[in-house]
């Protein structure tokens, strides 16, 4: 398939690890910031291809993963009302609240439905008068467009059945977040290549010089992967710390304007509170006054549902690189896809979700 | 549609266009429903004789016995419908048995205000399918439920076949070094469903894989080839299949991503959804895992049948169940069961 398979090439991954094995004299460790491609790094086995002085730390882009439990609750308390048709993108049904999830609802009789895009949930608001409407707006600057075209057509068309539960974050901030801890072991970054594609490249050129750290916008495909690991690798022996684009094919400088420019008529910037990491300032996204009646969380008063995280989860550690998986006492034994703990599990694109699904320890030493 | 075939539904249709509750009442209407439509469409001397149950001649040997429900929604979707899928359904599940299959009873719970004009379409599929698969429909049920009770048609369809050889096919019999083999392409029915159930438009229409395996299974067994297993990748997909032969068989099977063959549309499909094609359903695929010594000759027939089908992995001594999967670009993973069922993501 074109625009897959030449970037999943074996002839091509090879060429690739060998460059990097001869370009590393010394550990690095790199973060990948999206969750796409800690899945793709370890379905597809790239870590294996790279040598040991490298070590990869998945990052925080999971928007499953880093949406609050007490949001999933307020989700929860908007889905079960009877008036209410609750849309969500199908991997949100999964995730656990304190005490049930979006699925057990369903299979409860309440009306929950997997959606292909927001807009579907327009369409349904327009179609159900009678029925209250609730997008659950989930992830990162890559979703954000989307999200925001739904609430800007619904105001347009007068739509007052229709209302957003707005969980959005934002790349740069958790970044900076990571780099500033004192326990920060980041010494590059992959750059989420889709986030990119959005927004642009500008807003990371100050934290590479602020932090003296290496940023490569990466894309999500083995050879992608491989070749932002080469590019930060040879930065980092090199002394550089800059900004580099590896997925020129999707990623512009300036980013998709129209796209940045329905998210600020929509959005503002506004602090947010992240799974297993707690508040970051000025790091997510909230409804812009004009559209507040939009706002989900408002529209049916659940602003004060609050909730408590396992004790025995350490999603955050994981979420910042601090800790693997594997290093966690509770993974693949009382935490597993089928009974989570926390997001990381749950999500496909979690971390420990991706660890359980493709190498759980014992079982992968089979070549 | 065969020849000579009426293309319409016989029943008095402007009198009765959907089916009532009185249909499954046990009253004359049901009688007309049954005559004119069921025995109309699987005419056979068993099910002529209007019994409460067909008697079989079977002769010595073992049997195989099968069953299995439909509640696919939409009841038509491209390459097949319900009624293809509940004859070839366990058609298969028989083959996999190792059986010829012969027999079928067929269990329709229709909802009430069913198009009758959608019965029909359906027993004529299902008897097209028979007529392809060399089965016999010999029994059946109807029931009416009320309005808004059903997704207008379930079906059950349960089968015997015949054992004509002294193997056992099964996952315990599959041993350390056996050739594991792939009749064709995979994840093409669970896309094809995806794709009209959710109103998902692309460039080209994917058509369910759904078709009868039992006439390629009956060679291999015709061309005196020892098989261990055979297993057909319905739910879950050749994960799952691999997975469950695996665990039971207590070996390891190691397969090579890139020697399984998955259609264009159905990987651009995929990938759009995020869905891995090794987890799709499938009705007309099925893996055979065979000694090694018979491999070339077993895939020979399996290739007669589907071009593309192919050795896709081996199996290895382990002390538990475990697939593993050497991915693109040479790495190997865990191919594992999936917890629920695959879910779009978000981004």
């Amino acid at each position: 398939m074109k625009f897959i398979d030449e970037y999943r090439d074996a002839a091509g991954a090879r060429q690739l690890a060998g460059a990097i094995r001869k370009a590393t004299t010394r550990p690095w460790t790199i973060m990948e910031v999206c969750g796409g491609q800690t899945h793709a790094i370890v379905k597809f086995g790239i870590d294996e291809l790279l040598p040991p002085e490298i070590t990869l730390v998945h990052g925080p882009g999971c928007p499953v993963c880093v949406t609050p439990l007490e949001l999933i609750d307020r989700a929860l308390e908007i889905a079960a009302r009877p008036d209410v048709t609750f849309c969500s993108f199908g991997d949100m049904l999964r995730v656990p609240g304190s005490r049930t999830d979006l699925l057990s609802l369903k299979a409860g009789g309440a009306d929950v439905r997997i959606v292909y895009s927001p807009l579907d949930a327009v369409r349904l608001a327009r179609d159900n008068p009678e029925r209250e409407v609730v997008f659950f707006a989930v992830g990162f600057e890559t979703t954000a467009p989307p999200n925001a075209m739904s609430v800007y057509q619904a105001k347009r068309e007068g739509l007052k059945n229709f209302s957003l539960l707005v969980s959005h974050v934002l790349v740069p901030p958790a970044m900076e977040a990571i780099l500033g801890s004192p326990h920060n072991r980041v010494q590059g970054f992959l750059a989420a290549g889709h986030v990119c594609a959005v927004m642009g490249y500008t807003e990371y050129l100050p934290i590479a010089a602020k932090y003296r750290v290496p940023i490569v916008v990466t894309g999500f495909e083995p050879l992608d992967i491989l070749q932002g690991v080469l590019m930060c690798i040879e930065q980092l022996e090199s002394g550089r710390a800059e900004v580099e684009n590896q997925y020129a094919r999707a990623v512009q400088r300036e980013g998709n304007r129209p796209a940045q420019e329905i998210v600020r008529e929509v959005f503002r910037v506004v602090p947010r509170k992240w799974r297993g990491v707690g508040e970051i300032p000025q790091s997510g996204l909230g409804l812009t006054e004009p559209y507040a009646a939009f706002d989900a969380e408002q529209k049916f008063g659940v602003t004060g549902v609050t909730a408590e995280e396992s004790p025995d989860c350490i999603s955050g550690l994981i979420l910042q690189g601090l800790n693997k998986p594997i290093e966690c006492s509770a993974f693949g034994t009382r935490c597993t896809p089928e009974h989570p703990l926390g997001a990381t599990m749950v999500s496909n694109e979690g971390a420990c979700a991706a660890y359980y699904r493709y190498r759980r320890p014992g079982r992968t030493e089979t070549k | 549609m065969t020849p000579g075939l009426p293309a319409t539904c016989p029943l008095p249709l402007s009198q009765y266009p959907h089916v009532l509750m009185a249909h499954g009442g046990g009253g004359r209407l049901m009688n007309q429903l049954i005559e004119k439509v069921f025995a109309e469409s699987f005419r056979n001397p068993a099910l002529d004789q209007r019994h409460d149950g067909a008697r079989l001649e079977a002769g010595a040997g073992r049997l195989a016995f099968s069953t299995d429900s439909y509640v696919v929604r939409p009841l038509f979707f491209p390459g097949g419908d319900i009624g293809t899928l509940a004859v070839n359904g366990t058609v298969n599940d028989l083959a996999m048995c190792g059986a010829r299959p012969k027999w079928l009873s067929a269990g329709f719970i229709i909802e009430e205000g069913l198009p009758m004009e959608t019965l029909w379409r359906v027993a004529q599929s299902m008897k097209q399918a028979a007529a392809a698969a060399d089965v016999q429909i010999v029994t059946g049920d109807t029931k009416v439920v009320d309005r808004g009770k059903g997704d207008g048609l379930y079906l059950n369809t349960a089968g015997v076949g015949v054992i004509e050889h002294e193997q056992v096919i099964a996952p315990g019999s599959v041993q350390p070094g056996d050739v594991v083999l792939l009749s064709g392409d995979v994840g093409r029915h669970g896309m094809a469903i995806m794709s009209v159930r959710e109103g998902l438009e692309f460039e080209s229409t994917i058509e369910s894989d759904c078709a009868p395996v039992a006439a390629t299974v009956m060679k291999l067994f015709e061309a005196g080839l020892k098989v261990h297993c055979l297993r057909d990748l319905t739910r879950g997909g050749l994960s799952a299949a691999l997975n469950e032969i695996a665990e039971v068989a207590r070996v390891k099977i190691a397969i090579a991503e890139d020697a399984v063959p998955v259609q264009e549309s159905v990987r651009g499909a995929c990938e759009i959804l995020g869905f891995d094609p090794l987890y799709v359903a499938n009705e007309g695929r099925f893996v055979a895992i065979v000694p090694e010594a018979d491999a070339p000759r077993a895939l020979d027939i399996l290739k007669q049948a589907h071009p593309e089908a192919g050795v896709i992995g081996w199996v290895g001594a382990a002390e538990r169940g475990l697939v593993t999967l050497q991915s693109r670009i040479g790495a190997t993973r865990i191919l594992d069961l999936l917890s629920g069922e695959q879910l779009p993501r978000i981004c």
